[in-house]
Parts: structure tokens; sequence; C-alpha cells
């Protein structure tokens, strides 16, 4: 059964990148959809049945902390694995997201290795793949 | 170590990190220096992040068109000749990076900084100036053939200076 993923980041290079490294790791990923900002993931979620989202931080409009919140605030939402991928590298955000619920954090610059172990961990035990 | 001394071997390693991980390319530092006033006219890519907090300023990456191409070659797995939106795409992407990277390093010094989206000009003959009066730490890169540089000014935030960037010749900018 393949996962369908959101991407959520302000550069679509990264969004370009992680849809290169998903493709890559093996795992049974169906359609990448793709944010450049929280709003837009919201709505992308109301449209879509989401299995994994990987988000930026620092974004424009609603950041990944706020888009992370509203996901664990709704109901429909708030079991879906979400992995923070960020230059962020502070105490204070990384705590953030932990206490708000992320499933994973991987700091920028990043490998591909560096997301698909990560992964890994997140979709066996969240994933019906 | 001082300030100084901390922000230019945060931004070495940073950059060289950065390049290495998300490019496969090697950077070497050339120089560092203190950069006072405003600089002479410049071609090419500038990309500019604000830092704001109880201390703040900006970073900036400047390179050639050139390194600018073959920074989104590296990073997108695609060859790229000519500047177009990917190009800023990918520098804005480096420099977030870069001076995110940097930021952690300082915010055990200053305490927690915010970073901006980052701002990308690309253009011909033209220079950068800074409203106040804070000097820029600069560290100069060898790339390949190439030149950049990795800037940065930081004071506390009474004394706040904002970036303009200011035009001599013709200029694209976009949010990146």
């Amino acid at each position: 059964m393949e996962s369908d993923v959101l991407v959520v980041d302000d550069s679509a290079a990264i969004r370009k990148i992680l849809n290169r490294v998903l493709r890559q790791t093996g795992m049974a990923i169906g359609t990448v959809h793709e944010a450049g900002d929280g709003q837009e993931a919201l709505e992308l979620l109301k449209a879509h049945k989401i299995d994994l989202v990987l988000t930026d931080i620092n974004m424009p409009k609603m950041d990944g902390l706020q888009l992370l919140g509203a996901m664990k605030a709704a109901p429909q939402w708030n079991g879906i694995p979400v992995m923070m991928i960020t230059t962020e590298g502070g105490e204070t955000k990384v705590g953030e997201a932990v206490r708000l619920g992320a499933a994973g954090y991987v700091r920028k610059p990043f490998t591909a290795d560096q997301i698909k172990e990560k992964l890994a961990g997140i979709i066996e035990l969240a994933l019906p793949i | 170590m001082n300030l100084k001394e901390t922000l230019v071997n945060s931004i070495s390693e940073a950059t060289s990190k950065v390049f290495s991980t998300m490019l496969g390319l090697e950077v070497q530092v050339a120089e560092s220096a203190l950069e006072k006033g405003i600089p002479e006219a410049t071609d090419g890519l500038v990309s500019f992040i604000g830092l704001a907090g109880t201390w703040a300023g900006t970073g900036s990456l400047t390179c050639s068109k050139e390194l600018g191409c073959r920074i989104c070659s590296q990073m997108l797995m695609t060859e790229t000749a000519s500047i177009d939106e990917d190009v800023l795409d990918c520098v804005a992407e480096i420099t977030n990076m870069v001076v995110g990277s940097v930021k952690t390093d300082l915010e055990a010094i200053v305490g927690p900084l915010g970073l901006s989206i980052p701002t990308v000009v690309f253009g011909r003959n033209f220079t950068t100036k800074s409203a106040g009066s804070t000097d820029w730490i600069v560290v100069r890169f060898r790339c390949e053939a190439e030149m950049m540089s990795v800037k940065m000014c930081l004071a506390p935030s009474e004394k706040i200076s904002h970036v303009i960037p200011h035009s001599l010749g013709q200029t694209c900018a976009v949010d990146g």
C-alpha cells in the first residue's frame, strides 16, 4: 500500500530534493504533494488523505510549528506523523517541536541518508506499508 | 574568543559544511576582514537574511552568476547556465542554511534570535548599504575557480541596522 506524503517548504529547491529522496528510500511512496507554507499545507490536508508530513519551520504566512500545532489540535490529522526539516537548531525551537508532538527532527544541511534513516523509524511505527 | 573571531569561525565552518553536504563542493577560506562603509559595486547575486532578537543584524552571501548556476546545478542535479528562478531559490536556501547555522552558534552567546525569509538580488554594478554604522565581518571563500563572500553584521538591538540593497544598475529581486 502506497503512502502519500506532504512536503512543506518555502524553497522549491528543497521540495524537489525531498521529493527525490523520498523516491530513493525504497518505501512505497505514492503522491508527493508540495506546499510553500503552512496555510497551503492545511488546504492540501483538507483535500487529500496524507500519511506523512515533512515540514520546514521558518516559512511565510504560517510557519512549521504553527502547522504542527494546528494538525495536533485537529482529530482528523493528529495521528499523521510530522517530521521537521529545518535550519533551526536552537533548543527553543527543537523543544517546541517536541512538545507539540513532532515525530522527528532533521537539521539542514542534511544528507539523503539522514532523511532516509529518520523516515525509516517514523514510517515503521506509523504508516500502513 | 571575541565576537568577531567567533563569527569568522562559525561562518567558515557553516559554509564549508553546507557546501560539502548539500552541493558536494569544497570551499577554502581565502581571507576574513572587517568591512567599513559601502563596499565597491559588484555584479552577480547577493542573498540577504535578517536576524532579530536582543541582538539584530543581517547575514548575506555574495557570488558570481557562474557560481550561482553551479550551486543550482549541484543542488538540483541539473545543468543550469543562466539565472532563473531555480538559481535564485537555491542561492537563497544555501544562504538560509549558512546563516541559520551561524545563528545557532550565536544563540549560545547572545540569546534566542529569529531569522527572516531570504531575499535574493541578481544584477550588475550594484552595491549594498547599511543604514546603521555597524561594521560587516566578511569571510571570502574560494570555490573551484570562483570567489564568494559571506558577510554578517550584528549589534545589540538598539543599534540595529537595516540593509538596503542599493542598486546602481538593473536588478531582479525575488523572495526566496
